[in-house]
């Protein structure tokens, strides 16, 4: 909150997750972010303080302050996605505060979808335990740029350095294995608040910057796809008004690549080609847009575009096909029916998929695939193959995030019951 | 070389921008909820952005609880005229003459807890299936949990346990006969990024939420202005007093701080400093630690 009206205006935003289990301690971590970043209000202050006292608890709990729901309150633990916010002078973070539990993979796998950067738990008593395994492979899964392991409750260890350096030796060994591009290891405690916010002084022998001191300058700048231009069109803008008689303009964000008006394009799945006339938005037309974007776009022919279509450049297309292989995360307690059908949406497009095949499901502590097994349940991931009833423009969830996840509805329910991401075959 | 980065200002209206397409295109019916408050003004502003050069695409309704401050009123009236939107009032003077909901009483009546009726009303006679709020998730603890399409069924009510996973930006809308959806463009916006978006954006507000000189008095350490719909106890004495409102509603629950922010860059001056939330001074949530949570759950926003 501290945050000056100048260099507020230029700050960027910074999306991550939480992900740890019920006593590592993630609540508290996020309390002391909060709480030594000056985020916390008095009110919200005072608030603990009373629930803390109540509860009979010595000093003030900071995890109270991110237990929302009353049902919550009352077990102690999370169970839903809950977000939360702060800023410093240099950035503003959301964080996607999600419940570590074995139970609530499709909680992990929600906050996981939109972040760009991944905040590991590991208990320095225990080392690496069933769930970290879970927690890194999610975050690969989920192509989050990002992975940050913050080895906690290192007061409880003596804050030895032989405790953390052999707890990162583990996790490296096991996570080259996954495909996870960036990541980086802390010594804390969030309880104490050694390098979350303030650099520890029981850890002299730790050079590295503070769990803040990182979220403010990691480089997130190329966490978009800049490359392959991607753009679904949402919405159709025709306003038949006399100052804008013949105006068709296509509105939707962009999923990737740089756009600019002149450049040759194709709509899919028509396949005419134009050329963009303009890029429009309320304060003006524009020279070039980019991800995460949302403008208009205006075309110098009149070709035929709809909600579902996607504007692309002539010579990179995305692949277009009936058929797609993903890695699902299924999130309902109804299973997954084999040659089910559902309801499927991928970017602006709407259609109806069967599930041809279920693959391997795989055993998400020891990464395991499980060919024989074909039940998939809630928090099961698995890999299947679908077929949709038309044709859909994708690319695979690891090029591009927006343009490679679909989600599965059940046609009886209307529940979002499955979170693909798309495998390029 | 050129970085293509976005502000996070920026990143945040494009997200407000895509949610008001996706209601556009996957609702028959939606309506924008206006409250002539900051947020709501900030969702018209963004729902514009999304549809120029066409008009919105939908109407406005103000939830009109018969205790507006008069400013609100004034400004509203002139807004829509600006934007050239439709506007329909849901009075909550109209459910209490029809008998469906009955007035508190006492010192600290509000007709906020009424309003869930007349929306849920107004929501069946126009047959909305997607009411577009301004609330924000930084507001209070169980709107933390809330998702950008926030599914609710024919009673209108919210089920905190079983809310529909929202991944990447695909939103599921699809729906049941009867069943509709609130939805919150906003969602991802803290007070402080309204603000500056209001500042970068020249976005026109009413004047209560600038420094001015009103009659006002204290109750349990809120600053309430005097207005004939609030029953002053004889300790509470008018005086007065050079204030703004942080958040407005309901004058009877909406309290003031003392303030000499009379312009944009002095609110966000005094934002940035300041140590409480902006609903602290909301005296309908300070009910009880659970007050926002158990209103939602009835279909309140």
């Amino acid at each position: 909150m501290e945050a000056d009206s100048n260099s507020y205006l230029d700050m960027e935003l910074l999306r991550f997750s939480t992900a740890g289990s019920v006593d590592d301690g993630k609540s508290t971590l996020i309390g002391r972010l909060l709480y030594d970043s000056k985020s916390i209000f008095e009110d919200q202050y005072e608030a603990i303080e009373l629930s803390s006292k109540k509860k009979g608890e010595e000093g003030v709990n900071l995890a109270l302050l991110t237990d929302g729901l009353r049902s919550e309150r009352e077990q102690g633990i999370t169970i839903d996605v809950a977000y939360r916010y702060f800023a410093t002078p240099k950035r503003k973070f959301i964080i996607a505060d999600t419940p570590g539990h074995i139970q609530y993979t499709r909680n992990m796998v929600t906050g996981a979808s939109t972040s760009n950067l991944s905040i590991i738990l590991i208990d320095a008593r225990k080392g690496i335990i069933e769930q970290t395994y879970r927690h890194t492979f999610i975050a690969s899964l989920l192509g989050i740029p990002h992975v940050v392991f913050c080895i906690n409750k290192m007061d409880l260890v003596e804050y030895k350095e032989e405790v953390f350096e052999q707890i990162k030796k583990d996790v490296e060994a096991f996570a080259s294995k996954l495909d996870v591009k960036d990541i980086h290891f802390i010594p804390i405690s969030a309880l104490h608040g050694d390098n979350v916010v303030n650099a520890s002084k029981n850890m002299d022998w730790y050079q590295g910057g503070t769990l803040l001191y990182l979220l403010e300058n990691i480089h997130i700048g190329s966490d978009h796809n800049h490359i392959d231009c991607r753009f679904p069109v949402q919405y159709v803008i025709r306003p038949q008004t006399d100052d804008y008689h013949d105006y068709r303009g296509y509105a939707g964000r962009i999923a990737g690549g740089i756009f600019k008006p002149g450049d040759k394009v194709v709509a899919l799945p028509s396949g005419f080609g134009s050329t963009i006339k303009s890029i429009d938005t309320l304060d003006g037309s524009i020279d070039e847009a980019f991800a995460p974007m949302s403008v208009t776009i205006t075309l110098d022919d009149e070709i035929d575009i709809s909600r579902g279509d996607m504007i692309v450049r002539e010579n990179n297309q995305p692949t277009v096909s009936q058929d797609l292989d993903v890695m699902i995360c299924w999130l309902n307690e109804k299973k997954l029916q084999w040659r089910g059908k559902y309801a499927i949406k991928h970017t602006s497009s709407d259609a109806r998929c069967i599930i041809k095949d279920i693959k391997y499901k795989v055993d998400i502590n020891t990464l395991h695939r499980l060919e024989e097994d074909k039940d998939i349940e809630m928090n099961d991931i698995a890999r299947i193959s679908l077929r949709t009833t038309k044709p859909l423009f994708f690319d695979s969830y690891k090029r591009n995030r927006y343009t490679g996840s679909v989600i599965l509805i059940d046609e009886m329910t209307n529940e979002t019951v499955g979170a693909g991401m798309i495998i390029n075959k | 070389m050129r970085t293509y980065n976005l502000t996070h200002i920026k990143e945040l209206e494009s997200e407000a921008i895509y949610v008001m397409r996706e209601v556009a295109s996957q609702f028959e019916n939606p309506v924008l909820l206006f409250s002539g408050g900051k947020d709501s003004i900030v969702c018209a502003h963004i729902a514009r952005k999304a549809f120029f050069p066409s008009k919105i695409p939908f109407p406005l309704m103000h939830v009109d609880t018969g205790h507006n401050f008069p400013e609100t009123i004034e400004f509203r009236d002139k807004f829509i005229e600006k934007i050239g939107a439709n506007l329909i009032v849901a009075s909550v003077q109209k459910s209490i003459d029809e008998g469906k909901v009955i007035e508190e009483k006492g010192y600290n009546a509000s007709r906020n807890g009424l309003q869930t009726v007349t929306l849920l009303d107004a929501i069946e006679e126009h047959k909305f299936d997607a009411a577009i709020g301004g609330a924000r998730r930084d507001e209070e603890k169980a709107r933390a949990k809330e998702r950008f399409f926030s599914h609710r069924d024919e009673f209108g009510q919210w089920d905190p346990k079983n809310q529909r996973p929202e991944l990447w930006n695909i939103f599921n809308g699809m729906k049941h006969f009867g069943e509709n959806f609130r939805v919150f463009p906003i969602s991802n916006w803290t007070e402080m990024d309204v603000w500056q978006y209001i500042l970068a954006e020249g976005i026109e507000l009413p004047s209560l939420y600038f420094s001015h000189q009103r009659d006002c008095f204290v109750r349990d350490g809120v600053i309430m202005s005097e207005s004939e719909f609030i029953p002053q106890k004889p300790e509470e004495i008018t005086q007065e007093m050079q204030v703004r409102f942080r958040t407005i509603g309901d004058m009877t629950c909406t309290g003031a701080v003392a303030s000499d922010a009379d312009s944009l860059e002095k609110i966000i001056e005094e934002v940035a400093a300041t140590r409480t939330t902006e609903r602290g001074t909301r005296s309908d949530d300070k009910r009880s630690e659970a007050a926002m949570e158990d209103r939602k759950k009835q279909g309140y926003f």
